[in-house]
């Protein structure tokens, strides 16, 4: 196991972390990535690949390039890797790193180095907070977006660091509703820490980058294959105490996530959908084998820390609701409530500009949002 | 012998004087036209030549040169016809040359002898009037449409022994009394008492019409967008009489006649999502009026506004905010007005259902490309955004609530407070309140104030966002007959606010 020769590494007092046994690995997965991917693809020894060590790895996957990826191998200088990390403000934490995250150290095949990017003094704050992870569907519904950035805002108000991939749909919403409490959020990406993947959500990338920090396996400038994905996979799961789905089809990437979570012991909790929702086909079936239900940040924050979560998050709804005037908070009340247009609102022989204004202030204070449809959405 | 006829070749919109002088001397029988004529005016020679025989005058068997002066100016089109065959009978003594002091000639020849209409003939009235000649003979259909100018005498005739008659001091026909603008005919069929339902985006078009905002409609196919876009031009105030003469001499160049003459109605211009650039704008060689300027002073319908090529949508952008689009071709500049009210209709997504009550089947990225077309440059000159949903089942059976008479008369009311205030600035309506007039002309309190401050600090509002706020509160306040912007006005213009709902982590601030 290369796990014995990064200890062996150390012991010798060769360098210190990152060391170099660990940023050769590293390197190794990258340059073996297009053939990870071709043997990914052919489901041929799928599991394990990358529990093997370096020199069985390349024997395995090598095929006619073997001996030339052998002699890169060994040529290889860590110190360009370094270098380039450091020019690029980018943290290595390498397997022999005592910062290295206890979580994800206990994956069967926890990668070499963790690259991290971003706001290192708030990844270290989210590394001895607790953690969740919210995953989903990139095609999410207006419901799902709303439950993700919901629990991503309710989580990280109390607290907790949100954990995600940064994906369409469920997953930014769900970094986004932790960056708009200005809550601790982290990104595993599929690629390396310096590329927005996918390139539409480079703002997300640059606020996360800002606010919280994004973690990868992969060293900087690698582009995210298939495989990668699953991979990352894994890591959200390890590096968080639970992991909540918010809508996953039925052969989702979110339910593998959910699965490598349960192996490795993690908490599981989806939150539900309508049954006939092709989206709730995966979330429902999770619920039905035991998942605990999650119908907002209070059932996670349960599920976490039992009665002490009431401490928690002291109703955070309440409290922002509080000094609401009668009419703005029956007007919520109603948006909750499904009612949800302004027309609708208004009734038939209603106030259409009261409604408006209503509406405009309990927006301004982030109460509700306009959605898709000139439906209005109460946030959570 | 020599002879001078007066007739005008359109520039873009504007007239410009032409004078055809035509020499006739002794020598082999030829017919040449010289003076930077474009093909259409190169082939008058044969018209003129049958249409002078088919008369029943005598075309000289002679040398014959017609020059068209200034030399450098490029002459366009068939207008020169009639000028042309004039001169050549006046310098052949088959009528008299002294009266073509008076008249100004335009129209095209058949070669029967009869004069056609052709494009431009009230800019050619207008040139009559600026170059101080009194009368103007033109084909009779365009008569009515030349006579919208006050002080030049219009004689439309029907061939060319009228014209020569009219000249030979014979009884002029009648000239057209100058043509009324009548406000009763402005009055559209198309009225808002056929609309049920529909009450918020009739509330979001009564302000558009009353500021004369840019509104866009997003809602799911089906659901009266077109319906409710085409029932605007009947809330708006009438033409003016100026502006009746800028919209018909636009018109009248793109070949557009209206009946009696004159468009009386503000324009209503849908053109399809495949438009060019040059259609929507305008442009060709000679450069044509585009649908922006066909819109002058009245309403652009863009139907489908997400379907429209990038480059066309870039293109209306400069037209919006100058009022006027400048063409530049053959080293000359052209002016073509373009103010007009942009009216934009949108699925809400590209499946056409998000939000509504059927489920949308668009991913995040099919969505976000549909914004990314949509916003930008062109969002930013929209005040308004109204959903229009399919009215209810019981809405439709409900008697309607409003109709275009009674709404009219409140956007009416709101248009002239905004003129007594606007006096003596270069602008007549909210929506093109600059920066600098919304600050001398907009009072607000400090409520209002603290809640646009508020809303743009959180990101909810852009610069150029919180400046359309006021815009739009002010007309919500000159539709409610009041001086001071109040709270409640600038909510509810924040409601209507244009943004679009964009993905999972932001909403993009407008």
């Amino acid at each position: 196991m290369s796990g014995d020769a990064c200890i062996v590494a150390t012991g010798a007092g060769v360098t210190e972390p990152p060391c170099d046994a660990c940023l050769r690995r590293s390197w190794l997965i990258a340059r073996l990535a297009g053939h990870i991917e071709v043997a990914w693809s052919a489901r041929r020894g799928r599991a394990g690949l990358l529990t093997l060590p370096d020199d069985e790895l390349v024997a395995a996957l090598g095929g006619a390039h073997r001996d030339v990826i052998a002699r890169e191998h060994e040529r290889f200088r860590p110190a360009d890797l370094r270098r380039r990390c450091t020019a690029d403000g980018i943290a290595a934490l390498c397997r022999c790193d005592p910062r290295y995250p206890t979580g994800v150290a206990e994956l069967a095949d926890p990668p070499a180095v963790l690259y991290v990017r971003g706001n290192i003094a708030r990844f270290e704050q989210a590394l001895t907070a607790d953690r969740v992870a919210i995953v989903g569907a990139r095609r999410a519904t207006e419901y799902g977006l709303a439950q993700a950035r919901g629990l991503g805002r309710g989580l990280a108000a109390a607290g907790l660091a949100v954990v995600s991939g940064m994906a369409l749909g469920a997953d930014a919403a769900a970094h986004g509703g932790a960056l708009a409490v200005d809550g601790l959020t982290l990104a595993v990406l599929a690629c390396g820490p310096d590329r927005a993947y996918p390139a539409s959500k480079r703002r997300l990338y640059e606020r996360i980058c800002a606010r919280g920090a994004v973690v990868a396996e992969l060293p900087p400038g690698t582009p995210p294959r298939r495989w990668c994905f699953p991979a990352r996979n894994r890591i959200i799961a390890a590096l968080a105490q639970a992991i909540v789905v918010v809508e996953a089809g039925e052969r989702s990437g979110s339910l593998i996530t959910a699965g490598q979570a349960a192996e490795l012991g993690r908490e599981v909790a989806a939150v539900p959908g309508l049954v006939t929702a092709p989206l709730a086909a995966g979330t429902n079936a999770l619920i039905a084998d035991g998942a605990q239900l999650v119908r907002g940040p209070q059932d996670v924050l349960e599920l976490l820390f039992g009665a002490a979560a009431l401490a928690l998050l002291p109703d955070a709804e309440e409290q922002r609701t509080a000094d609401l005037a009668p009419d703005l908070r029956r007007l919520r009340e109603r948006v909750a409530a499904g009612c949800d247009t302004v027309a609708a609102l208004a009734g038939p022989d209603g106030k259409l500009d009261v409604v408006l204004a209503q509406l405009a202030q309990l927006e301004l204070r982030g109460l509700v949002r306009r959605g898709a449809g000139g439906r209005y959405t109460v946030t959570t | 012998m020599l002879a001078r006829v007066v007739t005008f070749t359109i520039d873009g919109v504007d007239p410009r004087p032409v004078w055809v002088e035509v020499d006739i001397r002794p020598g082999l029988p030829a017919f040449r036209i010289v003076g930077l004529a474009d093909a259409a005016v190169r082939e008058a020679r044969e018209r003129v030549h049958a249409a002078i025989l088919n008369s029943g005058f005598e075309f000289p068997a002679r040398r014959i040169t017609a020059n068209l002066a200034p030399a450098h100016l490029r002459k366009v089109g068939p207008g020169f016809d009639a000028a042309l065959a004039v001169g050549l009978l006046a310098a052949s003594g088959q009528c008299p040359a002294e009266a073509l002091e008076r008249w100004a000639i335009f129209g095209e020849l058949s070669l029967t002898g009869a004069l056609r209409s052709c494009r431009g003939a009230l800019a050619a009235a207008e040139g009559a009037r600026r170059s101080g000649i009194a009368g103007l003979v033109v084909p009779r259909e365009l008569a009515g449409e030349a006579a919208l100018v006050e002080d030049v005498v219009v004689a439309g005739v029907d061939d060319l022994r009228g014209v020569a008659a009219l000249l030979d001091g014979g009884e002029a026909p009648p000239p057209s009394a100058p043509a009324a603008v009548r406000s009763d005919e402005i009055i559209d069929e198309l009225d808002l008492a056929d609309v049920r339902g529909h009450e918020l985006p009739l509330l979001a078009l009564e302000i558009a019409a009353a500021g004369g905002h840019n509104i866009l409609l997003e809602g799911p196919p089906g659901s009266g967008k077109t319906m409710l876009a085409r029932r605007l031009p009947g809330l708006l105030p009438p033409l003016s009489r100026q502006e009746a003469l800028e919209v018909t001499r636009i018109h009248s160049v793109a070949g557009i006649v209206h009946r009696g003459g004159f468009a009386a109605t503000r324009p209503f211009r849908a053109p399809h999502h495949t438009v060019s650039p040059a259609g929507l704008v305008g442009g060709g060689r000679p450069p044509v009026p585009g649908e922006a300027s066909l819109a002058h002073h009245g309403i652009l319908f863009l139907d489908e506004l997400s379907e429209f090529a990038r480059p066309s949508l870039e293109a209306l952008r400069q037209p919006i905010e100058d009022g006027e689009i400048v063409i530049v071709r053959d080293q000359q500049a052209l002016r073509f007005p373009t103010r007009f009210m942009l009216v934009g209709a949108t699925n809400p997504c590209p499946c056409g259902y998000a939000g509504s009550d059927r489920p949308c089947r668009c991913g995040e990225l099919e969505l976000a490309r549909h914004h990314r077309r949509l916003s930008g440059p062109l969002l930013d000159r929209i005040d308004l955004l109204v959903t229009v949903a399919r009215p209810t089942a019981a809405a439709l059976a409900a008697p309607p609530r409003t109709s275009t008479a009674a709404m009219r008369e409140r956007v009416l009311a709101a248009r002239e407070r905004q003129d007594v205030r606007l006096a003596g600035t270069a602008v007549h309506t909210n929506a093109q309140l600059d920066a600098r007039l919304l600050r001398t002309h907009v009072r607000m309190s400090g409520a209002v104030q603290r809640a646009l401050a508020h809303a743009y600090d959180h990101g909810d509002l852009s610069a150029r966002g919180h400046d359309r706020v006021l815009r739009v509160a002010r007309t919500i306040a000159d539709l409610a007959g009041r001086d001071a912007i109040t709270l409640d006005d600038a909510l509810q213009s924040l409601a209507l606010r244009t943004r679009m709902h964009h993905g999972s982590d932001e909403t993009v601030a407008a």
